[in-house]
């Protein structure tokens, strides 16, 4: 092997405790986030093991997956919010970890808050019971999601048993088209790729059009990771990562900063470094992009038709194919465009955060929602809601008759009982168009804020490209 | 952790391809979620009617299959959320094994928490799998010992599958990996000493207030 290594390798080798053999390593966690759906669980069980939490200062918490989106909530809004989210509080307190209830400014989705917060840091390893954990790696982080077992081996150890996964490079080079995004740049490849294609693989995001991408768009391509199978997406910390994360309060300050950015510089791949799986992407070629069956990998661009059974080889696919248009209740060679929706969700660990606000607002700007569409626009983040409050957005989506809710995971995964109706269509800048993800028998195409916005208004799927700004939003 | 030896029993056929952590454990029953009673919402959308009743379709509701100890399925079995629930309720419907060409990574790292055991196979192997599984209304056994790594099915057919040392002995031994990890714990804070000081910003977090 020559000396070239890989930004993974560099990552991975900097945490490793002690090498289990077999590819195994014991592997140092450096920073550990723990939600309300799994978080009280775990302690309660570590507890009963009679097991103390090895390092609760490297862990934070928070309620985000059963608590309530609605306006003026509290935990007695949503059906579990008190017994999971003040079960969390409980458990958290007492073992010492931060914890960001409802009522806090830092409450919000964990993987919004990591990264606004300086939690996540560039080159550290960062664990959480929830599969988008892998949003962390935009930093230059090493991060993915665990299982509650493995939540609860953390808490006691520090510390994942991982096997060494394979190293894959996804370049995009080129600039975005008009109306074109980091959601639909990664819902291309997925497409593309297929959703198994990164199973066993921690993927690197590389190319001009990454590397020309803001932090909060570099979160959406490495949140949707695990949705064509890789547990890990990570893309090497640049001047953009050190502008953003410089003045957050649990960065680095003074003179640890400096010596942070001088160690983060040298978490890349060098020049020449191998990887088992390289694939290559123009950014040219990426349409503004929407979901038409109930796996993320069902995706066309907005100007496309739906495919048909018959227009695939593989039995299984035309199978697949078959049985997600009956469950979406479309018919293959149809435009995906101009189809009538019910519902929109704005928001998730996916696209919630403030950039992502702003790109919704300017299309919602001046104009109105359609009369038989409820929308809904749920910021990431305590942060983020003040944030675009400051700057108005609120007002531009309530003028337009958006409903402006609270922090949380709402409508993604609908475990705060805020589902989608049985039948009810959804454009929804989520990450899972799954089979009852929203709710039993819900209906749900994924696209970017910005293509959500315009479905809103027109009341059903659009190209966004029809929809020019009217207004000075940002 | 309960220790896998030796499983024998009847496997159930279920040929589709990425059935995801949602299908198997649907997001409202996590709320709830304990060990115990997971699996009375397992595979919901597919085992279960519209109005509550046993859907006769599903290969877990038909008879010769209801007591199956084996899952044979389609590729990336339980891909999407890292939920354990998925595992909870394969453990409450008695599956110890599941077969498939491909799973998703956090499923497959779970089952091995919880003494379940998945086998990867190669897509004809699979399809052959399927077929046998499928043949005279389940009251076919099929065989799996941890110990020699081997699968047998009811025409007698031997196929040895893969399975990392470490991952043998926790299933053959019942070992869990807190408890293991814990007797490492000396290497833990030696790493945490010297990496203290190459990355004291790991260690030394102000606070948000």
């Amino acid at each position: 092997m020559s000396g070239a290594t890989t930004l993974f390798d560099k990552l991975w080798q900097a945490h490793v405790v002690r090498s289990l053999g077999e590819n195994l390593d014991l592997l140092h966690v450096d920073r550990h986030l723990i939600h309300d759906l799994s978080g009280a669980r775990a302690l309660t069980e570590l507890q009963e093991r009679g097991l103390a939490v090895r390092n609760p200062e490297l862990c934070m918490a928070m309620p985000d997956h059963s608590v309530s989106s609605q306006p003026g909530r509290t935990l007695a809004s949503s059906p579990f919010g008190e017994r999971l989210g003040g079960g969390l509080r409980k458990m958290a307190e007492a073992a010492g970890i931060p914890f960001f209830g409802l009522e806090h400014p830092n409450q919000g989705i964990v993987h919004v808050v990591g990264p606004e917060t300086g939690f996540t840091l560039p080159g550290s390893l960062l664990v959480c019971g929830d599969s988008h954990t892998s949003t962390h790696g935009a930093l230059g982080a090493l991060a993915w999601g665990i299982g509650s077992s493995e939540v609860v081996h953390v808490l006691a150890t520090q510390t994942v048993r991982q096997r060494r996964p394979q190293s894959m490079r996804i370049t995009i080079n080129g600039e975005l088209g008009e109306g074109v995004e980091a959601k639909d740049v990664i819902l291309h490849i997925i497409g593309q790729l297929g959703v198994a294609a990164g199973t066993g693989h921690a993927v690197e995001y590389a190319g001009t059009t990454i590397a020309a991408l803001g932090i909060e768009a570099r979160m959406t391509i490495c949140n949707l990771s695990i949705e064509f199978g890789a547990r890990m997406g990570m893309i090497a910390p640049d001047q953009t990562t050190f502008e953003y994360l410089q003045g957050r309060p649990l960065a680095p300050k003074g003179a640890a900063w400096d010596r942070a950015v001088e160690y983060w510089r040298g978490l890349r791949s060098d020049d020449g470094a191998v990887f088992d799986r390289e694939v290559t992407f123009a950014a040219a070629e990426i349409a503004p992009q929407v979901t038409w069956g109930t796996s993320p990998g069902q995706t066309l661009a907005v100007t496309g038709s739906i495919p048909t059974p018959d227009s695939f080889v593989e039995a299984e696919q035309r199978n697949n194919t078959e049985v997600a248009l009956e469950y979406m209740g479309l018919s293959g060679g149809q435009s995906i465009a101009g189809t009538r929706i019910d519902r929109v969700f704005i928001g998730s660990c996916t696209n919630s955060r403030l950039s992502d606000l702003r790109r919704a607002a300017r299309v919602a700007q001046g104009r109105n929602v359609a009369s038989h569409v409820t929308a809904w626009v749920v910021p990431g983040s305590v942060q983020v809601k003040q944030a675009a409050e400051a700057e108005g957005l609120d007002e531009i989506f309530l003028a337009a008759g958006f409903e402006w809710r609270e922090p949380g995971c709402a409508q993604c995964v609908a475990t705060n009982g805020e589902t989608v109706a049985p039948g009810e269509r959804c454009v929804s800048t989520s990450n899972r168009n799954f089979v009852g993800r929203q709710g039993p028998k819900a209906r749900t195409h994924l696209a970017g804020p910005a293509m959500a916005a315009a479905a809103a208004i027109a009341g059903e799927i659009t190209d966004v490209r029809s929809f020019p700004p009217l207004g000075e939003a940002q | 952790m309960e220790k896998l030896q030796l499983l024998q029993g009847v496997a159930a056929p279920l040929p589709r391809a990425n059935i995801d952590t949602d299908i198997i454990t649907p997001a409202k029953r996590l709320l709830d979620a304990n060990r115990e009673t997971m699996h009375e919402h397992t595979f919901e959308p597919l085992r279960f009617l519209a109005d509550g009743s046993e859907n006769p379709d599903f290969i877990l509701n038909k008879p010769g299959y209801r007591d199956a100890v084996i899952l044979i399925t389609g590729r990336n079995f339980g891909c999407g959320s890292s939920r354990e629930t998925a595992v909870w309720g394969l453990l409450g419907l008695g599956i110890r094994c599941v077969i498939a060409e491909s799973f998703g990574d956090i499923f497959f790292n779970n089952c091995f928490q919880n003494s379940v055991l998945p086998i990867r196979l190669p897509a004809e192997t699979i399809a052959e799998l399927l077929a046998e599984a499928g043949d005279d209304q389940g009251n076919m056994q099929f065989q799996v010992d941890v110990a020699s790594r081997t699968l047998t099915t009811p025409s007698g057919r031997s196929i040895t599958f893969d399975l990392t040392a470490d991952r043998q002995t926790a299933l053959l031994e019942g070992l869990d990996e807190v408890g293991q990890t814990l007797k490492e714990d000396a290497a833990t804070t030696a790493f945490q000493a010297q990496d203290r000081t190459a990355r004291p910003w790991i260690y030394d977090l102000g606070t948000v207030d």
